[in-house]
């Protein structure tokens, strides 16, 4: 029964998100110490894959995508597809101006 | 499709969900109720009321173009008018149209279902719909007078002129939510909803369209959602963003407008598809060819047209690769399509074909759609683009797909499903004949267009070199016609809610989906009793349920 | 699910629909964000040396800082949805309401982060902003525009949590009807998770 799905799901406790908090927070900290080095061109690539990474972490196990369906997880990768192809198909033109 | 024995209810034994009284009764009984039957009758309401009103527009345009030069308004007014012609009709009419009215009234039952998954925001939807549409209105009353930027509001123009487009973004931004929270709820809607056994590939194939069409709405409507708010407040706050005064590039504008523009127009086309796959195989009196590959590309056609917009801009200066890569991703786009006008096309041979009026709308989608949808393959070459792009025969190629096509299509919706939705039938033979002046006034309207355009007639002139007149003659009487059918086939259908003859059968077509197993019109609940799927769909066989009677046809 | 839906007998609720449409919804702030993305990308390629000198105008330090302060409050979100699950009411409403009072310190830190700014002249359609550069001009608009839509965001986040927290209070969301807590958490974390990238993408332009 649906109702009941979660309570299973989560009684491995409150541990597991304060351990995701503070990685998100080490992350955070990566990201500013990495920005004070000067890296070129692997800026923008290195802030974002960090970002990325923060935020598989939120959808994961903050947002329980991780025990969510399948279906769920579908969605989410149609909607970062749609958002990716729009920036990919953009560049292909902006780069080439 | 075969359901169970259990009878999904005989008539009269609950009243039908236009007699239901719920909390509320009267007026505040249909404009509070989240019966989705009723709210589609509430846009259908709405979506003729604007209708007419973007037809009057395109009529006055096409009076205005008669002659060269002044004829019955100004230049500026007829700015005006084709951008208000626009906004209406796309975002008031062919966008919502088929999903907001014939998904609303009927997917529910289609996958025998009660209700859609969220019935209070499908309310929701019903009044920004409503909202918006005001706003539009009252944007054209208001001093600062319309909206003159076109429907397709670009920069810097939209940022620079004095007219009121705050207003019209506003419009547009609100009847955006309204699109989003129709496709939420129909995504959730298949998900969840489907009686027992109605495995996805047991679903009817406008099913399929409409869930296909509710992702772009879902995906897509957002991002002009964020465009048309950030030329908001560039108006309002001067913040540059879009403005090439403040650094900003109108180019981006364009891509972000038809990163969304352009998905809608299979908004558009998709559902007006899904209609011609249901009614094909009843009038035809074969099961639908291809049933599988129909449903795929439904979904393909949603995804290809995520990849192409920059098609509509080609001649502003896109790097030629840029340019390369979108004409080639058009060209991949129009197979899904092709693919569907070959299996209705398979569907049709060794038919018995019934030529009642839902039948004749069906046959002309395919005709008109078909050449709206290879001029736009045309159009998709790029050399052949630099020479069309702004004239009449991209004007020609749109009113191919969106009248010919989404509209033709809703109009076969409308004769199609009526009698189940209102109890009533329509006069047959008054509706072949409003759709015969509909027919033949639409080519005369629009294939003038196709070779003025072709020979270099801009498209938005409110003036035009005399060697162009005799085409724009020809297409304005068209739109004589053209209005004259419209009006005749409403003119019908209204007049038969009140004195039509009443149907109280079942099966008046010889369907084999779910809504003509149910009482005409529905109760409340579509069903006594949610049916059983046990077999795939259109199985066209001999059907004890039906009754089809010769005079309906 | 069972062959006949007796559904007059009992409410049929749908909690993995209910959470379905949320989601949905939030693939519409995702792309309605991601659109203001792009045209970041675009204008940072075209731009790179405006952004970068504009960016050094922002403080490092309260961005990050501001980037922690949400990062726990999506903590102490699912705290609040764990702790209801548990039954543990005082819990949950505890999370709920220092989630609002995290998401409060990051608004305030934002609104001296703005005002500061304008003290300095850099607002749109200032003077001083329209005499520097179009790389930097159109930093600041994007600038102002995401993070204020995204401030919006936080507000309503917390005028809704709130509401939740109120229905909390009343047993309304309860250990065994918890989906719009969950919904609302869902919410709160996807604006978490925009935030995210706007930290880097404005603050840590080296």
């Amino acid at each position: 029964m649906e109702k009941h799905e979660h309570t299973s799901e989560h009684s491995h406790g409150y541990s597991i998100y304060i351990l995701v908090w503070l990685a998100l927070l080490s992350l955070t900290a990566i990201t500013v110490a990495v920005a004070g080095i000067d890296i070129g061109r692997f800026t923008v690539a290195t802030a974002l894959l960090i970002a990325s990474l923060k935020t598989f972490l939120v959808l994961n196990i903050f947002m329980h995508l991780k025990s969510e369906s399948k279906t769920f997880r579908v969605f989410v990768g149609v909607a970062i597809f749609f958002l990716a192809i729009s920036f990919i198909l953009l560049f292909a033109d902006y780069s080439f101006q | 499709m075969s359901s169970d024995a259990i009878a999904l209810g005989s008539n009269g034994q609950e009243p039908s969900y236009l007699d239901y009284k719920g909390k509320h009764s009267g007026l505040l009984g249909w404009i509070l109720s989240t019966d989705h039957k009723r709210i589609g009758i509430l846009y259908l309401c709405a979506l003729t009321v604007f209708l007419l009103v973007g037809v009057s527009f395109g009529f006055l345009m096409r009076l205005e173009l008669i002659s060269p030069g002044k004829t019955i308004m100004d230049a500026q007014t007829y700015n005006s008018i084709f951008t208000l012609h626009g906004v209406i009709m796309i975002f008031l009419f062919v966008i919502p149209g088929i999903p907001a009215v014939f998904g609303n009234f009927v997917l529910p039952i289609l996958i025998g279902a009660k209700d859609v998954a969220f019935p209070r925001i499908n309310l929701l939807s019903w009044y920004l719909y409503m909202i918006g549409g005001l706003l539009a209105v009252i944007s054209i009353l208001l001093p600062g007078g319309p909206a003159d930027t076109g429907w397709t509001f670009y920069i810097p123009y939209s940022v620079r002129t004095g007219t009121n487009v705050m207003l019209a973004l506003f419009a547009a931004f609100t009847l955006g939510f309204s699109s989003i929270l129709t496709g939420l709820n129909f995504v959730t809607t298949v998900h969840r909803l489907r009686a027992p056994g109605m495995t996805w590939f047991r679903m009817p194939l406008s099913v399929w369209s409409l869930y296909a069409t509710a992702w772009i709405q879902v995906l897509a409507t957002p991002i002009i959602g964020i465009t048309l708010l950030m030329v908001v407040v560039e108006r309002w706050l001067g913040v540059g963003i879009f403005d090439p005064a403040l650094g900003g590039d109108p180019v981006l504008f364009q891509h972000l407008f038809w990163i969304y523009s352009h998905p809608a127009v299979y908004i558009m086309i998709v559902p007006a598809m899904g209609v011609v796959s249901e009614i094909i195989p009843v009038f035809a009196h074969r099961t639908i060819f291809g049933y599988k590959f129909i449903a795929f590309s439904s979904i393909a056609i949603a995804l290809f047209g995520s990849l192409v917009w920059a098609h509509h801009m080609f001649t502003v200066g896109m790097s030629d690769t840029g340019q390369f890569i979108f004409s080639l991703l058009t060209m991949v786009v129009a197979i899904p399509s092709a693919i569907k006008v070959f299996n209705w096309i398979a569907t049709l041979y060794k038919g018995s074909i019934d030529l009642a009026a839902p039948m004749l709308y069906v046959l002309a989608f395919i005709f008109l759609f078909s050449i709206g949808g290879l001029t736009g393959v045309m159009q998709g070459v790029l050399s052949v683009d630099i020479q069309v792009h702004d004239t009449s025969f991209i004007v020609a190629h749109f009113h191919y797909v969106m009248f010919g096509g989404t509209g033709f299509g809703f109009f076969a919706a409308m004769h199609y499903w009526f009698p189940k939705m209102f109890g009533r039938m329509y006069n047959p033979r008054v509706a072949k004949i409003a759709f015969w002046f509909l027919f033949i006034g639409f080519n005369i309207l629009y294939f003038p267009m196709f070779i003025m355009g072709w020979l270099g007639m801009p498209r938005r002139y409110y003036d035009y070199l005399p060697e162009f007149q005799s085409y724009h003659l020809i297409s304005t009487i068209g739109s004589w016609i053209t209005v004259l059918g419209i009006l005749l086939m409403f003119y019908n259908l209204i007049r038969s809610l009140k004195s039509g003859q009443i149907i109280k059968e079942k099966n008046i077509w010889g369907g084999e989906t779910l809504e003509w197993q149910i009482d005409t019109p529905p109760i409340h609940e579509n069903f006594y009793e949610i049916p059983v799927i046990t077999s795939r769909p259109y199985q066209y066989k001999d059907n004890e349920e039906v009754i089809t009677h010769k005079e309906h046809k | 699910m069972s062959s006949t839906q007796a559904a007059e007998v009992h409410v049929h609720r749908d909690d993995v629909g209910s959470r379905m449409g949320m989601w949905l919804f939030l693939f519409t702030e995702l792309v309605l964000f991601g659109g203001m993305f792009i045209l970041y990308s675009v204008y940072r390629f075209t731009y790179a040396d405006d952004f970068h000198i504009a960016a050094k105008e922002l403080n490092t330090v309260v961005g990050a800082f501001n980037t922690a302060i949400l990062l726990t409050s999506s903590l102490t979100m699912v705290l609040s949805i764990i702790a209801i699950q548990r039954n543990q009411k005082s819990l949950s409403l505890l999370m709920q309401g220092l989630t609002i009072l995290l998401g409060l310190f990051f608004m305030v830190n934002k609104y001296f982060e703005w005002t500061e700014k304008f003290h300095h002249g850099i607002y749109p359609g200032s003077e001083e902003l329209l005499a520097k550069n179009s790389g930097e001009i159109l930093f600041f608009g994007l600038y102002y525009m995401m993070t204020g839509l995204h401030g919006i965001h936080v507000l309503v986040g917390m005028i809704l949590i709130a509401i939740m927290a109120v229905a909390t209070k009343r047993d309304l969301i309860n250990h065994s009807n918890y989906v719009r807590l969950e919904n609302i958490g869902l919410y709160w974390h996807l604006v978490d998770i925009i935030w995210i990238f706007l930290f880097p993408l404005f603050y840590l332009i080296t």
